[in-house]
């Protein structure tokens, strides 16, 4: 395989996993294991091959297309940097698979951890080797959203839901700012690939937006790394599993902030900016973190607190802007991750094996398991940074650059004694978690008798020890070439001097060690009395909580605020909610005319006025004021007066040029008459006058202030369209839809062309939403129970019934069955010449008026004839019309047109047309549009049938409950 | 001609508004479609009024936008129409089995204290 290829792999290698072991059994443990630690052996392998050609300075690169309509591709892009992160991703990952294997318990549904872990692992690599800064982005949220999911593992604990819920707001709102960051960034230099964004420091310097992204990103950063004022998430994320804590906070997740401001160091750093943006707050979660976590009675929230400290070490570094400081940083960055990882596995063993973190409980631990006290004492001497080990190295690098004059500004002097009080700091809780933990008294009331654990539980900690003291011991042999091709990476051909080796020789950084050394013993010592009294959090800063600030910030937005508007604008009534949607659309509609004024001046001549127009809309007018006026005590005739103002829209599509919509409209007004007869069962009796004589005074304003709001909208829309119309029509879209109908569409009517060809798409949604609209009827009538007082017979049926009774010689129901038979008859005999229409509707459509929405109306008319001709139950016995079937058959119809085209190479639902010789027919136009039509047309059947039989079937429910058992709903 | 339809619809729409404005599920039924009248006559009347020249081409040319009505606001108020159709059902249907489990036709679900 090729280079690119491999890197590819390694990106992809995790979330094939992650897919695989979320579909293993689950308590599928020791499989779900071996695929992640496969998954990242075979990472690790990846990575340490690629090396050799990372090690030649020239970047291993993927590139393809992505969105090259945005100029956007997908690259992936590994130098030095990426290759140190991969391999700490991948390693440690490894070991961290391992250890959860044993630290997991069987009862958990393993797989699911892994499958997350994984799917977090995949992330990272992906952040480490984007190649463009949106991909980089894209990772960066993708982690955000896998650490929430493994820090909330355990769900069912409310710590953990809390803790995960904190992270994801403030790293993944960190990192929407991380993004608007970015996107200023390729608007400065004009391209998002890093490789440009790398070469284009001056263009970043110059830019007067510069400071906006600068700030934007290290937002980002921040929130991820922990820094304060943002670090307050990462104790809190502790609540998950440990080897997510010994994965997320050493390596990974919080080193995610850490590789940005190293990746983005050569183009941002080293300005005034950079110095006292980011150096304030390394120095301040420095101190801060290594403060807390003195005081901390949770062993996992000590390291939390210690990692914090760290991290603002490393950030402090990266602030100083030199390249000794890089130099430090990326190398404290590997240091940290390796003693850091086996010192939360190592927490995690004492957990696990004695059943509390707590440090009043624990203590006296070395007797019972020797063996993890001394690798966790060696881990931790690490973090204090005791000769011989590789934190003391890059601490001794640290003190020096603190020393180094950067800008001699007050803060730059201060540093050095900054340095070496959080020097002390780090001694004092190393020296805590060890005393504490594994001497003194011999420990009691622990929930288990601890021994040692399984031996490969241990090894991931032996490993990583193994290496703290090979690095530590001989620097230049183990990191140094490594260190040296990451320098490269990043910096290019100005690399400064710096030496790896362990003794300088009495230095000023050496004293400063031992000042730390020694002063952190003596303050351990001091603070003993204090610690041991058992308070929680440490003294001064215990106010000073950003999780409550956090916390009072989420409760004011989304409890109170929302409150507080549900209290001004909500209302549980529906009256209120219209008006308020009314006035505002009509004053969006006024807004615009205010504001700006109608475009164009001068209202073009109208069409002469012909007389049987204006009488007609008289009518119509007078159809929609009477139905208002009547909707509330008549319902029927308000029905019958809609129906009229139905027909006169109608009349003016006819009058006006619109065939197609005429016929639709008619159409569409005979099934609304029909349904909304059939509804009208279903509605309560009519109240007599709730006010006999006068109504109240609140009802009348009300009414008058409706009648205001409804006069307004009115006025405002014959405004709007009579200034309109009478204004030139602006050149449109419809001049293309014109000329190509005939020539590329094969049809004449121009409406149907566009409909089934040229926005073929449009249509396609619009037969879903009518689609999705019929089911939802479907499934709303399937519970539907009607209100008591509308089961029993209509009043017609009860006087008919009535009269069979008193007649001896018919038996009760005859009346009903002989009911306007001929009518019926006719009806009857009508099916075949409806549905004759219906399809000579559909086949002339792409080229005169008609077309499949009209023609699929008119087949569902045919259907609701028979239903009103014999009734419910004896089309059901007769008839089965299937319209789920129809529906179906129309989405499948239309899809696959669309999708044929895609065996031609033609983007979805390009249509083809062409005339046809056939017999007896002659030359007959056959277009792909017109296969696309004939799946609106049986979807429009399906619908309109289901609608208005799933509710004609409703008036046998009634009946039917007496009748107890009965047979299925054969319609469906 | 303009000044007619202009007015149409605006009653239309007024009566609707008024319709939807109002108590009772079936008030707001019929308020509803009136509104989608008035709405889908003024989407249509977008494209100007054109007497005599509907968007039907002669075969075998290319069309002359000026010669005939414009197609688009006619191709959009055509699926319009049947949406109309089917949000009505859907409302309608609703509004039945709010009524079958409240007892009442009230648009709120109870009568107004």
């Amino acid at each position: 395989m090729s280079n690119d290829a491999l890197l590819l792999a390694a990106l992809v290698l995790p979330f094939a996993g992650s897919l695989l072991a979320g579909f293993l059994p689950t308590h599928a443990r020791n499989l779900a294991a071996a695929l992640a630690g496969s998954v990242a052996l075979i990472g690790c392998a990846i990575v340490v091959w690629l090396y050799r050609s990372v090690a030649t300075d020239v970047p291993v690169r993927l590139r393809a297309d992505w969105l090259p309509s945005l100029g956007l591709d997908f690259t992936l892009r590994m130098d030095g940097l990426s290759w140190l992160f991969a391999l700490l991703i991948f390693g440690i990952g490894a070991l961290v698979v391992l250890y959860a294997r044993y630290y997991m318990s069987a009862e958990d549904p393993v797989p699911r951890f892994f499958s997350f872990l994984l799917a977090f692992m995949g992330s990272m690599v992906g952040i480490v080797t984007a190649g463009n800064l949106i991909q980089l982005v894209f990772f960066w949220e993708l982690t955000s959203l896998f650490s929430f999911l493994l820090i909330g593992y355990w769900h069912h604990s409310a710590q953990a839901r809390d803790g995960a819920r904190m992270a994801l707001t403030i790293t993944a709102a960190g990192g929407l700012c991380l993004f608007v960051g970015v996107l200023l960034i390729g608007r400065i230099v004009g391209s998002y690939e890093l490789d440009e964004v790398l070469a284009a420091r001056d263009l970043l310097d110059n830019s007067n937006l510069y400071t906006v992204a600068l700030v934007l990103i290290l937002l980002g950063a921040f929130t991820k790394s922990a820094q304060f004022p943002f670090h307050f998430w990462l104790p809190h994320a502790m609540a998950a599993p440990t080897p997510v804590s010994a994965y997320l906070h050493s390596a990974t997740m919080v080193k995610a902030g850490i590789f940005l401001l190293i990746r983005l160091w050569p183009v941002m750093a080293g300005t005034d900016a950079w110095f006292y943006l980011v150096v304030p707050a390394g120095l301040v979660t420095l101190l801060l973190g290594a403060y807390s976590a003195i005081f901390q009675q949770d062993l996992k929230g000590l390291l939390a607190y210690s990692t914090i400290s760290h991290l603002g070490l490393i950030t402090l570094l990266l602030g100083l802007g030199s390249p000794l400081a890089l130099v430090a940083a990326v190398f404290h960055t590997v240091n940290h991750a390796i003693f850091k990882a086996s010192l939360f596995m190592a927490a995690g063993i004492i957990d696990h094996e004695t059943g509390t973190r707590d440090l009043r409980k624990l203590s006296g631990l070395y007797k019972y398991m020797p063996f993890t006290a001394t690798l966790a004492m060696v881990a931790a001497a690490a973090m204090a940074g005791v000769p011989l080990l590789n934190g003391f190295i890059s601490k001794e690098m640290f003190f020096a650059e603190a020393v180094a004059d950067h800008t001699g500004s007050l803060l730059d002097d201060s540093l050095p004694y900054w340095a070496t009080l959080a020097g002390v700091f780090s001694v004092t809780y190393s020296l805590r978690f060890i005393l504490g933990v594994f001497f003194g008294p011999p420990p009691k009331d622990l929930p288990h008798i601890p021994h040692e654990p399984a031996h490969w539980m241990r090894f991931p900690i032996e490993f990583l020890v193994l290496i703290c003291l090979l690095i530590g011991i001989v620097p230049s042999l183990t990191v140094g070439p490594l260190l040296a091709t990451v320098m490269r990476s990043i910096l290019g051909s100005d690399m400064p001097y710096y030496s790896l080796a362990l003794w300088h020789g009495f230095t000023l950084p050496l004293f400063m060690s031992l000042i730390a050394l020694a002063g952190g013993v003596l303050l351990y010592f001091l603070l003993r009395p204090y610690l041991d009294s058992g308070i929680e959090g440490p003294p001064l800063v215990r106010v000073l909580k950003g999780q409550r600030i956090f916390e009072k910030i989420l409760t004011t937005i989304s409890l109170q605020w929302a409150r507080r508007g549900e209290v001004l604008f909500g209302t549980r009534r529906l009256q209120p909610q219209m008006r308020i949607v009314v006035l505002l659309a009509v004053l969006a509609a006024l807004s615009p005319i205010v504001l700006q004024g109608l475009p164009g001046n001068g209202a073009l001549a109208g069409t002469p006025i012909e007389p049987g127009f204006a009488l007609m809309w008289l009518i119509g007018m007078g159809c929609a004021l009477a139905a208002a006026y009547q909707a509330k005590y008549h319902r029927f005739a308000a029905l019958v007066l809609m129906g009229g103002a139905g027909l006169v829209t109608c009349a003016t599509f006819v009058w006006l040029s619109a065939p197609d919509l005429a016929v639709t409209q008619l159409l569409v007004e005979i099934v609304t008459t029909v349904l909304l007869l059939l509804g009208l069962r279903w509605l309560p009796k009519r109240i007599e006058d709730v006010y006999p004589t006068r109504p109240p005074l609140s009802t009348l304003i009300r009414r008058y202030v409706d009648f205001g709001i409804a006069s307004a909208f009115g006025g405002i829309l014959a405004f709007l369209s009579y200034s309109l119309m009478t204004r030139p029509l602006p050149e449109s879209v419809s001049r293309f839809f014109v000329e190509r109908a005939y020539t590329e569409g094969g049809g004449t009517n121009v409406v149907n062309v566009i409909l089934v060809d040229f926005r073929g798409f449009d249509t396609m949604g619009e037969i879903v939403v009518l689609c999705l609209a019929a089911l939802t009827v479907f499934a709303l009538l399937r519970r539907f129970r009607p209100a008591p007082e509308s089961v029993g017979s209509p009043e017609q049926q009860r006087i008919q019934d009535a009269y069979d009774d008193a007649e001896p010689d018919r038996k009760p129901g005859d009346t009903v069955t002989d009911y306007m038979l001929i009518p019926r008859l006719v009806m009857n005999w009508m099916f075949p010449v409806i549905a004759t229409f219906a399809v000579y509707l559909f086949m002339r459509g792409h080229d005169l008026p008609g077309g499949g929405f009209a023609a699929g109306i008119t087949l569902s008319i045919a259907f609701v004839v028979q239903y009103m001709a014999s009734g419910t139950r004896w089309v059901e016995d007769h008839l089965r019309v299937l319209p789920l079937r129809w529906m179906g058959l129309g989405i499948i119809t239309s899809a696959s047109t669309g999708i044929g085209s895609w065996w031609f190479g033609y983007p979805f639902l390009t249509s083809h047309f062409r005339y046809l010789e056939l017999p007896l027919l002659g030359k007959v136009p056959m277009a792909s549009a017109l296969l696309f039509d004939l799946g609106v047309f049986a979807l429009v059947v399906g619908a309109t049938v289901l609608i208005l039989i799933a509710l004609a079937h409703q008036s046998l429910r009634s009946s039917r409950a007496s009748q107890a058992a009965e047979g299925g709903e054969t319609w469906r | 001609m303009e000044i007619i339809l202009a007015i149409g619809i605006g009653v239309f729409a007024a009566s609707g508004v008024w319709l939807l404005l109002r108590p009772r599920t079936y008030q707001v039924i019929i308020g509803l479609s009136l509104i989608s009248y008035a709405v889908n006559l003024f989407i249509f009347s977008m494209g100007r009024v054109k007497l005599h020249a509907p968007p039907v081409l002669q075969p075998g040319t290319a069309g002359d936008p000026s010669a005939v009505a414009d197609p688009v606001p006619q191709a959009l108020v055509l699926t319009a129409i049947v949406i109309g159709f089917a949000m009505t059902a859907l409302l309608l249907v609703v509004l039945l089995a709010a009524r079958g489990r409240t007892g009442t036709d009230h648009v709120d679900g109870r009568e107004a204290d």
